[in-house]
């Protein structure tokens, strides 16, 4: 054996392992909450203050919930994805405006398109603390007995839709 | 059309890169002169194309323009001119090109100071040198081209990151990456004499100098990192083990073992596959460094824009360039053989322990910065590795290190007698127990890792005294200064280099052991006294900067009832962006640094602050531009300027052989 090809050797398994690193994301932080039932929070509508989203009135259905702003960049790069998936029709996406102007996100949603059905106002940003949000845009998948499945840190693409969510949800449904 | 220009002067350099990486090296192999005679106007000729690219990208960030990608992404209008130069390598695009612009640099350096070498010698190194460049135009041109066109252009840019509008980053990437990049020249050299089977001492003395120079850069670039981190950050933190910090700190080790262990095969002919190692090992980790900070496989605070297509293209170049030297150096070092032999107990002993444990400690470094990629791989879960693993495992290693770096040079080469160095070495050995001992007592705190900090520290000058002492008395004749001023330069290169680290160590140590914090809540005119000093808050007021806006706080300190300083923490809001800032105010002084940063707003003009009174800080960074002077004093050694000097004669007579060799 030739020790010279010792530095060689250490080298290949180093290259071997960042080559695999390169595949992974180290933002992607595993939430303690998937697999617990979504805190439940019952808050102002943004288009009619006058009634309430509670979490507990959507049992039954899977369902999303996307934690966005105004003032977020990253909610506008994920707005053509929601949009999409909001026109097949296949789930329903519940927004839930973290910490924004009622006027900002009025507005926001009538220059860009509204993919919800229902928003959420959380103007206080509790139900953020709640549901463990580091930033928005954060995406959470909730079964039909109301338990996260999944939780997508950062804005949707159509890659993590179409292998992760889209195939969970299909999943859910079926149960 | 200027962008379009430094696009093009980018393509040109690359295919200069091209010839000055195959045809000199092939020119060396058959010994043919007129091919290996294009390595020196190739390399000169990249700096010029690469500099103009260079002052292109200038131009369009001086000029705000915004149709140029980069320039859009990284600045803009309101932007203070001398941040629109730094914001050249404000990302990564333009870090590429100032990495790029300093190879040339270096290249051209290698070009006018190497007429001393053998031709083939030069041939390959700039050869070599001519490769890596190649691969980052390469990259460059691919996949992060500075020049890309943003069409329509964008009305006004994004500015650049808040963090990075701060005079030290003006000079500290140029510092890094000349360290950086300077040790492509020590790994040039290393391939170059593995190539043509001339690993001697001779190449060990051509390789010191520019390692040294490299080495300094490095320290000084690492140093401003720290520095920056500290009065930035807003956290009074100096060194965080962050990925991308131990990405510059682990050359800086291989750097500082290939200083000593170039110095043992220069002297006596020994360790000479392990320099070249070595000199390898610094390359290959400032190669990784750019790999780590680049890919986004790491989390860290330095989060540069991450794509996996970048990433990709860097890992394939850091196999490619490691993966062939290693296999290189497993095909040629076997045939290098030993030097001198040598017993353990002798200054090449001391000089081999000392880079063992420079090498552990920068292995130890590497896995605490790869484990949790490991880990993530291997799917056994997400870790992150913090200061308690680094400050586990690196004073347990430096200590003995230091502990030999104080008998090393007064030890014999080849054979030193133990009892006669411990005879030498008991006066230094007890001040420096009794000092470590005693001194903490006297300042009111006694904990086993001041102590121990000290004891180094002091150990460290006590055998610099001694060996200084030592070497008068023999020295004999002459006035006192006379015999102080006969000394080489590169010896008390050496002494001021270790005293540097003896400075650091004091620093570190003392601010570990006496740093002294406090988070209060403050209404105006409140007092609170931290450290023997008082701090009143006079409320914030509002202030407007070129790009942001700021409460600008007003704190008085006073002690024992004198004013001593007034500090004006800021807490700033950069308008583009919409990115909150604090901006730390700090009173610096010889033997402890105030610090004050504001928290948060409270109701009725009340702020949340944070006090810090850290002793002897700037020691820390005191003690790496010491170091630093230190190898700056070592290379202006007579012998150095000799060899300049030398080439003068020297060069018809290699020109004459090689009109020869053609004809």
């Amino acid at each position: 054996m030739n020790r010279f090809l010792i530095p060689l050797g250490i080298f290949v398994v180093v290259v071997g392992f960042l080559g695999i690193g390169l595949t992974l994301n180290p933002r992607e932080l595993p939430s303690p909450l998937v697999g617990r039932p979504a805190p439940d929070f019952s808050l102002p509508q943004l288009h009619d203050q006058q009634k309430v989203l509670s979490a507990n009135d959507l049992k039954g259905k899977v369902w999303l919930l996307n934690f966005w702003a105004s003032w977020c960049g990253g909610c506008k790069t994920e707005h053509p994805v929601l949009i999409q998936l909001a026109q097949s029709g296949v789930v329903p996406i519940y927004g839930m405006d973290y910490k924004d102007k009622r006027e900002d996100a009025l507005a926001w949603l009538k220059e860009w398109g509204n993919p919800y059905p229902i928003v959420a106002v959380d103007e206080s940003g509790r139900a953020g603390i709640n549901y463990g949000v580091y930033g928005v845009p954060e995406t959470y998948v909730i079964d039909k007995a109301g338990v996260i499945r999944y939780k997508q840190i950062g804005p949707l693409n159509g890659d993590v839709l179409q292998t992760k969510i889209l195939p969970l949800i299909k999943e859910l449904q079926n149960q | 059309m200027i962008p379009e220009i430094g696009h093009y002067a980018l393509i040109l350099a690359l295919c200069v890169a091209v010839v000055q990486g195959t045809v000199p090296i092939y020119g060396a192999a058959v010994r043919n002169s007129a091919l290996m005679s294009i390595a020196k106007p190739a390399a000169r000729g990249q700096f010029l194309l690469v500099l103009l690219a260079f002052c292109c990208l200038g131009y369009a960030f001086a000029a705000k323009d915004f149709s140029v990608l980069y320039v859009a992404a990284t600045s803009n209008s309101q932007l203070p001119l001398h941040y629109r130069i730094a914001a050249i390598w404000g990302a990564h695009e333009g870090s590429l090109l100032l990495w790029v612009f300093i190879l040339t640099i270096w290249m051209v350096a290698v070009s006018f100071f190497s007429t001393h070498l053998p031709e083939a010698m030069r041939a390959r190194i700039l050869g070599v040198m001519g490769l890596v460049s190649m691969g980052f135009l390469l990259f460059m041109l691919t996949v992060s081209n500075p020049f890309e066109r943003l069409i329509p252009a964008a009305f006004d840019g994004r500015d650049l990151n808040p963090l990075l509008q701060d005079p030290g980053m003006v000079i500290h990437p140029p510092m890094l990456y000349m360290g950086y990049v300077g040790f492509s020249v020590a790994f040039a050299f290393a391939i170059a004499a593995l190539l043509g089977g001339n690993l001697d001492a001779a190449w060990a003395r051509w390789s010191r100098p520019w390692t040294t120079v490299a080495w300094c850069f490095l320290t000084v670039g690492v140093a401003m990192g720290s520095g920056w981190a500290y009065y930035e950050l807003g956290w009074g933190g100096w060194w965080f083990w962050d990925p991308v910090e131990n990405a510059s700190f682990m050359p800086w080790l291989a750097g500082t073992a290939l200083i000593h262990s170039l110095a043992v095969t220069d002297k006596r002919g020994s360790f000479k596959a392990w320099s070249v190692l070595l000199a390898i090992l610094a390359f290959s980790l400032s190669l990784l460094g750019t790999f780590l900070v680049r890919s986004g496989v790491l989390t860290s605070v330095h989060a540069f824009a991450t794509d996996p297509k970048r990433g990709l293209f860097i890992l394939v170049f850091l196999a490619v360039v490691i993966g062939g030297s290693l296999m290189l150096y497993a095909w040629r070092a076997p045939r290098v053989g030993l030097g001198g032999g040598f017993s353990i107990i002798s200054r090449e002993g001391m000089l081999l322990g000392n880079n063992v444990l420079l090498v552990a400690a920068l292995g130890s470094v590497l896995l605490g910065t790869l484990y949790p990629l490991f880990l993530d791989a291997l799917d056994l879960g997400k870790i992150s590795v913090g200061p308690p693993y680094f400050d586990t495992v690196f004073v347990p290693l430096m200590t003995p290190a230091i502990f030999l770096m104080g008998i090393g040079p007064l030890a014999q080469w080849k054979q030193a007698s133990l009892p006669e160095l411990a005879m030498r070495l008991r006066w230094a050995f007890g001040v420096s127990v009794v000092t470590a001992l005693v001194l903490p007592i006297v300042m009111g705190q006694w904990t086993p890792l001041i102590s121990l900090g000290l004891l180094l520290a002091i150990w460290i000058l006590t055998t610099i005294a001694v060996d200084l002492r030592e070497r008068l008395a023999l020295a004999g004749g002459g006035s006192f200064f006379g015999r102080l001023t006969a000394m080489p330069r590169a010896y008390w290169g050496m002494v001021l280099a270790h005293c540097g680290l003896a400075l650091f160590i004091v620093g570190v140590t003392m601010v570990k052991g006496f740093e002294a914090e406090q988070d209060v809540r403050m209404n105006v005119g409140q007092t609170a006294t931290l450290g023997g000093y008082t701090f009143r808050f006079d409320g914030t007021q509002p202030y407007k900067g070129p790009n942001y806006i700021a409460a600008r706080a007003t704190i008085h300190v006073s002690q024992d009832g004198r004013e001593v300083t007034v500090m004006y923490p800021e807490k700033r809001r950069y308008t583009v962006q919409n990115q909150t800032m604090t901006e730390a105010a700090i009173s610096p002084g010889f033997l402890r640094d105030l610090y004050v940063s504001l928290g948060e707003p409270l109701e009725d003009g009340a702020w949340s602050v944070r006090l810090y009174h850290k002793p002897f800080i700037d020691w820390i960074w005191g003690g790496c531009l010491v170091m630093a002077t230190g190898g700056v004093l070592a290379i202006s050694d007579r012998r150095y300027r000799l060899a300049w000097r030398r080439k003068e004669v020297e060069v018809p007579a290699g020109t004459q052989m090689a009109r020869q060799i053609v004809s």
